[in-house]
């Protein structure tokens, strides 16, 4: 690729219908879930998805601290994403910056609405995703990690929350962006879908779409997030079918 | 900090066991928890490493940028170190400014680095006064199970010894090199547990010692750096073995970061 | 202890696939629709327009006239009647509070313990980091947990210590008629008090106390296989004192594939004619 700073722009669909990286349109990037990576929080989870890698981590339901957060008929969701400085090409200063006070903040509303906070009022279910490495698709990851987290943690919940980004590359809607279809494509979408009932809890989008666009995006969004449930199921058996913790992040 | 109380007859056992030269976990007073290192564990660094102690573990990255030299060395690289202590690492950990304790675990792995002159900055000088390499060593810790000190070090040290000068990607050579690592420092911390001073406190141990001693040395038997933390006491006779212990232990963790 | 149902017929999910067995009972996980054959759901389990899923991770359990799941994981939640082992985090003037590992601390009000205080003197009784046995009593609408040292064997401790594990696998350490724990008990002369909250009390010789702790943390990391008991019993007969005298230590010779928890009789275990064998497609 060009060097850092370069405006070239990398070829993002080939003429025989392959993206950058050979995947079809409608193809999800390889992706390993370990449930139970961690051994301090109550409930974890570590994803690598493509070149992500992703841990997650849910403490609680827990007293909340500042107590004047607490609400008297629920737990509340507390939820922090952060990104480590090493995660992206250009180093990035610890400490919060605006882009993931607001993905902990659609975050934290996406598991609200699916998790019965009323059986545990007066408590908090704090989730922490730290991005270790980046490459498009960091809060969805989050999302997948957070939701095997919260299971792992017993937290009762509608269902898991698969979640993917769908977008637009070379005029064509495209399954799980990559970095430089992120960068360099037309319109990026993610969504994080409730399987029980089909209804989305996270959605946002940026970019230019038809409405055509827009449903052909939705659809093939929850088709990639089916297959994405199968696998967050298939993490939580293998950790609990024989029992014992898991090996761990690197296994 | 949340308020996590610990149970004192946890505390009290921790103690006894250590009169009789055990430890809770069935250690014995001289040794480590499984130490585990996985370099280039992150893509996106120009040098990284996952190193585990037991169940602690911590992520370490490095990244070089170019940027100015500082006014009063202008022949000299730049190199900064920070660790992270995540609240996902631990129940007692609460998202915020950092606390002193990160501050400190920041600190004493950077002065093991300096001192030992692991790098030396003025092979990271490009351009005298004007530009320079910028490295930045940023240790994450994601599970906190006692002893940060220690697995940062050691994962900082890794990632150092796999790092690459992206010299090309910044247009300044034709080609990326390795980092040139000089020295490796290695950090040996030990807590008081009563009159026995055990070495890889565990998390519960680090609640119930009395006093923490952590010494680094380098791979020619010198000392660079030491940190008395916690409340407690060592007498010089207790350094000085302590200092053995260190040498020791600090061989061992090399051998683990050169070879990984 | 038979329950007459029919063998072969299990839920499907939204998915299609059935959930998987373990050993004798189905997992489950949280959105997967459960076939509850005309039983009321239960803790563990939601219903929408008429159908039944899982909310928790964890085992199916059907016990008429409720079927429901119980976690497999998750934080201590409290019953009442339960014993739990929990440590002081905060004295007020009228009541302690008690980590029990729940979600909440529980309030120990000054009336629930044996001894005449006057309010402010909660101190003297018991400070910050001291340890105790409680039985929980009531939980109220807003989540508040009662907790009462009145009554046999409940108090402070002194000496000892304390070995958490997951409250799921407390049935383990307890054992079909307490079984494992007479084990532990009797092999290395430690009295063992098990909180329902996975907190565990232990006191005795020093080797014995290590022991346990060994022992315990080979039921939570293996608590899920077969043969549990004897791997116990292997490692506690593998660490004796040489000079130790006794015999071959017992074991039940049917292993407890299901061992009940001694305060709810509803968990007695059946014969395992719940979903036995791998799932027919």
């Amino acid at each position: 690729m060009g060097s850092v700073g370069a405006k070239e722009v990398p070829v993002l669909l080939s003429p025989d219908g392959k993206r950058i990286d050979g995947r079809q349109l409608d193809e999800l990037r390889s992706m390993r879930i370990v449930a139970g990576a961690l051994h301090q929080a109550d409930g974890s989870a570590f994803v690598e998805w493509g070149a992500n890698k992703v841990m997650a981590a849910v403490y609680g339901p827990r007293e909340v601290h500042p107590r004047h957060l607490q609400q008297n008929n629920k737990a509340i969701v507390q939820c922090k994403y952060n990104m480590a400085a090493f995660s992206v090409d250009e180093r990035k200063r610890p400490g919060l910056d605006r882009r993931s006070q607001e993905i902990s903040k659609v975050i934290a509303e996406a598991f609200e609405s699916v998790i019965f906070v009323e059986e545990f009022p007066r408590t908090s279910i704090d989730i922490y995703i730290e991005v270790l490495q980046a490459n498009a698709g960091t809060r969805c990851a989050g999302v997948v990690a957070a939701s095997v987290a919260l299971a792992d943690a017993g937290i009762p919940m509608v269902d898991l929350l698969p979640a993917v980004a769908v977008g637009k590359v070379a005029g064509q809607i495209a399954l799980d962006l990559k970095k430089e279809e992120d960068n360099f494509g037309e319109a990026d979408l993610p969504m994080a879908l409730v399987p029980q009932s089909g209804r989305l809890v996270l959605l946002q989008m940026e970019g230019h779409m038809t409405a055509e666009e827009l449903s052909k995006s939705l659809d093939l969004g929850v088709v990639g997030c089916r297959a994405i449930y199968e696998k967050m199921k298939q993490a939580l058996r293998d950790r609990y079918q024989l029992g014992g913790p898991a090996e761990g992040a690197s296994a | 900090m949340t308020n996590e109380v610990t149970a004192e007859i946890l505390a009290t056992h921790i103690l006894d066991l250590a009169r009789e030269g055990r430890r809770l976990d069935g250690r014995a007073i001289d040794e480590y928890r499984k130490v585990t290192v996985e370099p280039g564990f992150v893509a996106s660094a120009d040098g990284s490493a996952l190193a585990r102690i037991g169940p602690t573990a911590v992520v370490a990255g490095v990244k070089l940028e170019l940027g100015k030299p500082f006014p009063d060395t202008p022949n000299a690289g730049v190199l900064t170190t920070n660790a992270e202590l995540v609240p996902l690492s631990n129940p007692t950990f609460e998202p915020g400014p950092p606390h002193p304790r990160a501050i400190e675990v920041s600190r004493v792995i950077d002065r093991a680095i300096r001192a030992a002159e692991a790098i030396d900055l003025t092979k990271l000088c490009v351009t005298p006064g004007e530009k320079t390499w910028v490295c930045y060593v940023d240790v994450h810790v994601i599970d906190h199970s006692g002893n940060l000190i220690d697995a940062g070090s050691l994962a900082a040290l890794t990632a150092l010894l796999h790092a690459t000068l992206p010299a090309k990607r910044f247009g300044v050579a034709e080609s990326d090199s390795r980092l040139d690592v000089r020295h490796k420092p290695v950090e040996t911390t030990f807590v008081r547990l009563g009159d026995a001073i055990v070495v890889d406190p565990s998390f519960d141990e680090e609640l119930a010692c009395q006093g923490r001693l952590t010494i680094a040395t380098d791979e020619a038997s010198n000392i660079v750096a030491m940190q008395k933390g916690l409340i407690g006491a060592f007498s010089p006779e207790d350094v000085k073995s302590l200092a053995e212990r260190a040498f020791h232990h600090g061989d061992r963790m090399r051998k683990l970061a050169e070879g990984a | 202890m038979g329950h007459g149902h029919r063998r072969g017929h299990r839920g499907r999910g939204p998915g299609g696939v059935p959930p998987r067995t373990d050993g004798e009972r189905t997992l489950v996980l949280p959105g997967e629709e459960i076939d509850v054959r005309g039983l009321q759901p239960g803790p563990g389990t939601y219903r929408v327009e008429g159908r039944t899923y899982a909310s928790v991770l964890g085992l199916l359990s059907r016990r008429p006239p409720v079927v429901r799941v119980i976690p497999l994981s998750g934080r201590y939640l409290p019953k009442p009647q339960d014993i739990v082992v929990g440590t002081v985090t905060d004295v007020q003037t009228t009541f302690w509070l008690l980590d029990i590992a729940a979600p909440r601390w529980a309030p120990l009000h000054m009336t629930g313990t044996p001894w005449k205080i006057d309010v402010g003197e909660l101190g003297q009784y018991l400070r910050v980091g001291d340890t105790v046995v409680v039985a929980i009593e009531s939980i109220d609408p807003t989540g508040r947990i009662g907790v009462t040292m009145l009554g046999d064997d409940l108090g402070k401790v002194d000496g000892g210590t304390v070995v958490t594990i997951s409250p799921a696998k407390v049935p383990r350490v307890i054992g079909r008629s307490g079984s494992m724990i007479q084990m532990l008990s009797a092999e290395t002369g430690c009295r063992i008090a098990v909180g329902q909250n996975g907190r565990i009390w232990v006191d005795g010789p020093a080797d014995g106390m290590v022991r346990v702790r060994e022992a315990l943390r080979l039921i939570e990391e293996e608590g899920q296989r077969s043969g549990l008991t004897e791997r116990v019993a292997g490692y506690l007969g593998s660490t004796r004192d040489p000079n130790d005298a006794r015999g071959p230590i017992p074991t039940p010779t049917r292993p407890p594939f299901e061992p009940p928890s001694p305060l709810d009789p509803g968990d007695e275990p059946d014969d395992g004619d719940d979903e036995v064998g791998p799932a027919p497609f």
